[in-house]
């Protein structure tokens, strides 16, 4: 009772400071643009989409914002659990890695770069809290069949490895083994691509649901605006490296400022 | 340690083989090996004139260490009498000119292959393990760059999971062989195939335990008075190997026993894998149950039964 009341002053407290601030992030590969001066504010519990069309940069910037890929240039703060707001390439690795199993999610496309598929699929979601000290067996096993339910994979699949699982069983797999820390931001690489239709719409049911029952902030990479409608608050739209457009999602899909996004959204949309 | 050169035997030979620039090296790596317990030091593993299955890991930090006073121990799974055994001891004897003994007592340097003596060990010796495969964490995880990032951060939730999934499928921690421990509560350290009877021996032990890979080029070491936990957990806490019959020759129990296969219509008998444990105790008059004729005796239980 306590615990959740101190757990809720702190987040109200925090709840108008952004958890994620990206100043003028910019990576080259050679004299290729990647990505180039992206300026936004990730608030918490807030999900942000980054649509556009295939080689806009969307992974670059994702990767640049997971400390997965060193911008060449610009600032990428995060405010960790402590309040403080601390550039993440300015921490050292050891910090940075733990950032990335107990505060984080990464969801990757394909499941084999997020998974280990020759383990079962109860250590795969157990290999977090073993990670930050977990040493109970009974105690890591209910938590995992806890997980499995919660993204509707049965218990009785738990010793099974992800090798024997569906295209949509193995990204709800990844989703439950980025959750088990109760991270607090998710990153999200086309989540949905590659899956039948009736498939993604069960899969973005439940994430969906995830999102608002845990409170999670969330940047998701998608070019499938239908995705960014359906999940996000806010979109930011990239085209040859650039941000061309910002706002709420509702907006942003409605009424397209820019003639690039009018584009996609009447290409991709309209039937 | 020495500079001298042995030449009764061989004097194209340097003495313990190796040339005394090789030998520092060697010892380089072992002293960092010393002051970092547990951390896999790389060195410049020669050539040495036998297969790297024979333990060259293993000949080359005893090679780098030995001196004309020493007196060597050879042992392989316990006994001083197999082939390898036998010729990694003429190698020295030959080479050094060193006395040889199978007394665990009377050695100071034990050169092992896959066992801990029974007897403990003393401050004035060293235990040289014969080592195939230094990295613990190298049969979950591949890449070398990120096991050595793992053991640099101390993220070893991994090893872990290799234990869940033990648990998950045998229903205890199946591993029985090189399992995994953790040396002075910082680094993750593969104790050899030793069996895990003899885990608990390694903690806190009073001779240095020195290990060598050849073919992987590795050193590390555990220092005398070092804390050697195994990895467990905690509703399924670490266990050794344990025997239901004492030792059928010397009566020995606690002690880790091989199975004897006596004929071919199964019988058996189990008896010390230490064979100069063993050889000590019956000549201080322990008798086992089977110890005045194996082979007989067991014929004449078959009757009976
Ligand atoms: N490793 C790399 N080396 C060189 N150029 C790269 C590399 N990765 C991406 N690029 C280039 O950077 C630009 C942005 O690529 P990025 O992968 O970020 O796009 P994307 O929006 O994620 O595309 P997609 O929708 O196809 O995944 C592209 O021109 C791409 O060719
Ligand atoms: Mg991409
Ligand atoms: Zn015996």
């Amino acid at each position: 009772m306590q615990t959740s009341e101190m757990t809720q002053t702190t987040a109200d407290a925090s709840e108008d400071l952004p958890l994620l601030r990206v100043s003028s992030a910019t990576k080259y590969y050679g004299d290729r643009i990647g990505c180039k001066d992206v300026n936004f504010e990730l608030y918490p519990g807030e999900v942000l989409a980054i649509v556009g069309e295939s080689g806009s940069g969307k992974t670059t910037l994702l990767n640049c914002l997971s400390t997965r890929l060193a911008p060449t240039s610009g600032v990428i703060e995060y405010r960790n659990r402590q309040g403080a707001m601390r550039n993440l390439y300015q921490m050292s690795e050891a910090e940075r890695r733990m950032l990335m199993r107990t505060d984080w999610g990464f969801v990757h496309q394909h499941a084999s770069d997020g998974l280990r598929m020759s383990v079962s699929a109860g250590a795969n979601v157990g290999e977090r809290l073993m990670a930050v000290g977990a040493r109970h067996y009974g105690d890591i096993r209910s938590t995992a069949i806890d997980w499995l339910d919660r993204v509707e994979i049965a218990e009785d699949r738990i010793d099974d490895d992800p090798r024997a699982f569906s295209g949509g069983m193995r990204q709800r797999l990844q989703i439950a083994r980025n959750l088990v820390t109760n991270p607090r931001l998710v990153f999200m690489d086309e989540p949905t691509g590659g899956l039948d239709v009736s498939v993604q719409a069960r899969l973005l049911d439940l994430i969906r649901g995830l999102v608002s029952d845990l409170g999670l902030s969330v940047i998701i990479v998608t070019h499938d605006l239908a995705v960014a409608r359906l999940l996000s608050d806010r979109t930011l739209v990239m085209r040859r490296g650039h941000v061309i457009e910002t706002g709420l999602t509702d907006q942003v899909l409605d009424d397209p400022q820019e003639a690039y996004t009018q584009l996609l959204v009447s290409s991709i949309l309209q039937p | 340690m020495t500079e001298q050169t042995y030449d009764n035997f061989a004097d194209h030979y340097n003495f313990a083989y190796l040339d005394e620039q090789t030998k520092r090296m060697i010892r380089r790596a072992i002293l960092k090996a010393i002051a970092v317990p547990g951390y896999q030091v790389p060195f410049a593993s020669r050539e040495m004139p036998m297969p790297y299955g024979w333990g060259t890991g293993g000949v080359q930090v005893t090679a780098a260490i030995i001196g004309a006073n020493d007196v060597l121990k050879m042992i392989d799974q316990g006994s001083d009498d197999t082939t390898n055994a036998v010729a990694l001891r003429g190698f020295f004897v030959k080479t050094t000119g060193v006395e040889a003994t199978t007394k665990t007592s009377e050695a100071t340097i034990i050169q092992t292959r896959h066992r801990i003596p029974e007897e403990p060990l003393k401050a004035n010796q060293t235990l040289v393990y014969q080592v195939p495969i230094p990295e613990p964490l190298r049969k979950l995880e591949p890449r070398e760059t990120e096991t050595r990032k793992m053991h640099a951060l101390e993220e070893y939730g991994l090893m872990h999971v290799k234990l869940y999934e033990d648990i998950a499928k045998y229903g205890e921690i199946a591993t029985t062989y090189a399992y995994p421990v953790l040396v002075n509560d910082r680094y993750v350290m593969d104790p050899s195939p030793i069996p895990k009877f003899d885990n608990p021996k390694m903690h806190e032990m009073e001779a240095l335990q020195l290990f060598g890979a050849g073919r992987e080029k590795r050193i590390y070491a555990v220092p005398p008075h070092t804390k050697v936990e195994s990895l467990d957990f905690e509703d399924y806490p670490f266990e050794i190997q344990k025997f239901e019959e004492p030792c059928a020759l010397c009566g020995a129990e606690n002690v880790y026993l091989d199975e004897v296969i006596l004929d071919d219509k199964g019988a058996r008998m189990f008896v010390c894998s230490d064979s100069d444990f063993c050889e000590d105790r019956r000549e201080n008059g322990h008798v086992g149950h089977m110890a005045a004729n194996p082979i007989t005796e067991s014929e004449n239980r078959g009757a009976d039964a």
